[in-house]
């Protein structure tokens, strides 16, 4: 029978959630690495054992943990994120120029085929890879280097590259996207990158349509169709359906269209799902009420998931790599909150139940669904 | 030997508690940490930036009672830690969290 295991990066540890393909009971692991922030945590799709962690603090900066047995046990691996040659400058949130310095890294994703090799997305944005298991990494500096660089600024959280999505079909092709530069598509395998942001329309920035500029909270993409993109912006639910060339809005119905969180139904491409938050000044539900909203029509036509989430003096927060499907028969959709809750709904959606309730703040959330 | 004593969170890491380490040549606190670093890798970057070198903002490094912090690094240690009286403390910022 297949099980999945949910891995959830917080404020204070990582935690591993496991069940049956029931999912009505679970095992709660961890924390790990206690007391440390972690940003992401994510498994290798070619070895679900092979899992990788972002660990952190601002006293003692950045470690990647590795664990070849799902989480049971960990080894530190390679910490040096060092910029291609001279790193120069972006902006910084008053217009003047600010040196680009390594934070932390945000996101993990692992390659789809080979277990050892591995992106990470940082802050200062910029991507890296490594393809021996995170024992070193290598900048691809050609986005950082892409003469928009200098004018990139950061969002409230960072200039943080927060989404990496590869292309299951074509493996040269990559997606990633920056708080607040926006969206970036390679062709060639990470050495040259094009702003895909094209139809995007954000008030705060001089030029509300310009190429880039733009705080892209999220992309999400189903394998299936890899041309067809989602995207959580600040402001505005968006979609592309020629792989981020051209974006038009679909927002319809929602009560907000401010948010962080966006996926995909894993058997349904149509099927999308997002958590309305108020505005960016009051990041919480609409109302006191948590609400996960899906269309099944790819975007403009929205209906409220209620059942099982508190509806009532809820203001916590889902943050933007906080939301995970499995890919089981009925497809499981996962999110977490700042309030420390692990949310599961086992049948799309219709029904929540919370796994747990009083972790850390929840940071992230990747689930795997293992045979 | 140079006595050291670390975070709670550097001894986690490293799995250690108080530490000791052998410094051939001066000893100073650029030496004393890459003393550390070798004896124990999962330290790198966590005390000072794997890159500039610089030490990480939140941390302080203490003996005999003064703050070393804005020494050069190249700077020698007190006698008395060179002695292994004392030990060369570095010190987690009390900035809560």
């Amino acid at each position: 029978m297949s099980s999945v295991r949910v891995l959830v990066g917080t404020r204070k540890g990582a935690f591993v959630l496991t069940s049956d393909g029931a999912r009505k009971d679970w095992r709660i692991a961890g924390p790990h690495f206690a007391g440390w922030e972690i940003y992401h945590l994510k498994g290798s799709p070619a070895e679900p054992n092979r899992l990788y962690a972002s660990q952190g603090t601002g006293w003692f900066g950045q470690l990647i943990q590795r664990s070849n047995d799902g989480g049971e046990t960990w080894e530190p691996v390679g910490n040096k994120f060092a910029y291609d040659g001279v790193p120069g400058t972006h902006q910084w949130y008053d217009g003047t120029p600010h040196p680009w310095e390594f934070a932390r890294v945000w996101h993990l994703e692992p390659s789809l085929t080979d277990p050892d090799t591995v992106y990470a997305g940082v802050q200062d944005a910029a991507l890296f890879r490594s393809t021996d298991g995170a024992q070193t990494w290598q900048e691809l500096s050609g986005l950082r280097t892409h003469e928009s660089g200098p004018s990139w600024q950061p969002g409230a959280g960072g200039l943080c590259l927060h989404t990496i999505l590869l292309d299951p079909v074509n493996r040269d092709r990559m997606f990633i996207a920056i708080s607040a530069a926006g969206a970036f598509r390679t062709d060639d395998g990470g050495a040259t990158w094009k702003p895909i942001n094209r139809g995007l329309k954000s008030q705060g920035i001089p030029k509300p349509e310009a190429e880039v500029g733009h705080c892209v909270h999220r992309l999400a993409m189903h394998p299936s169709r890899p041309d067809v993109l989602f995207m959580q912006k600040h402001w505005d639910v968006m979609r592309s359906d020629d792989a981020g060339d051209s974006w038009h809005e679909v927002s319809g119905n929602l009560p907000t269209d401010f948010g962080f969180a966006i996926d995909v139904h894993a058997h349904e491409p149509e099927t999308i799902y997002v958590v309305p938050i108020k505005s960016d000044s009051e990041h919480f539900p609409l109302e006191g009420q948590l609400r996960v909203f899906r269309s099944r029509t790819g975007g403009h036509e929205w209906e409220p998931l209620t059942n099982g989430l508190p509806q009532r003096d809820c203001y916590v927060n889902v943050l933007r790599d906080a939301m995970a499907v499995d890919a089981l028969d009925r497809c499981g959709v996962y999110f977490g909150t700042t309030g420390g809750q692990v949310y599961a709904s086992a049948d799309a959606g219709d029904h929540w139940t919370a796994i747990v309730r009083d972790l850390p703040p929840v940071l992230s959330v990747e689930v795997q669904t293992l045979p | 030997m140079i006595r050291v004593t670390l975070p709670a969170h550097l001894r986690t890491l490293a799995r250690v508690d108080e530490v000791a380490v052998e410094v051939s040549g001066a000893a100073t606190p650029r030496t004393v940490i890459d003393a550390l670093e070798a004896c124990y890798p999962v330290l790198r970057g966590t005390i000072r930036d794997q890159v500039t070198q610089q030490r990480r903002p939140f941390l302080r490094f203490f003996a005999c009672e003064e703050d070393l912090s804005h020494d050069s690094p190249d700077h020698p240690l007190p006698e008395p830690v060179i002695a292994g009286r004392e030990p060369f403390m570095i010190v987690g910022a009390m900035a809560g969290g």
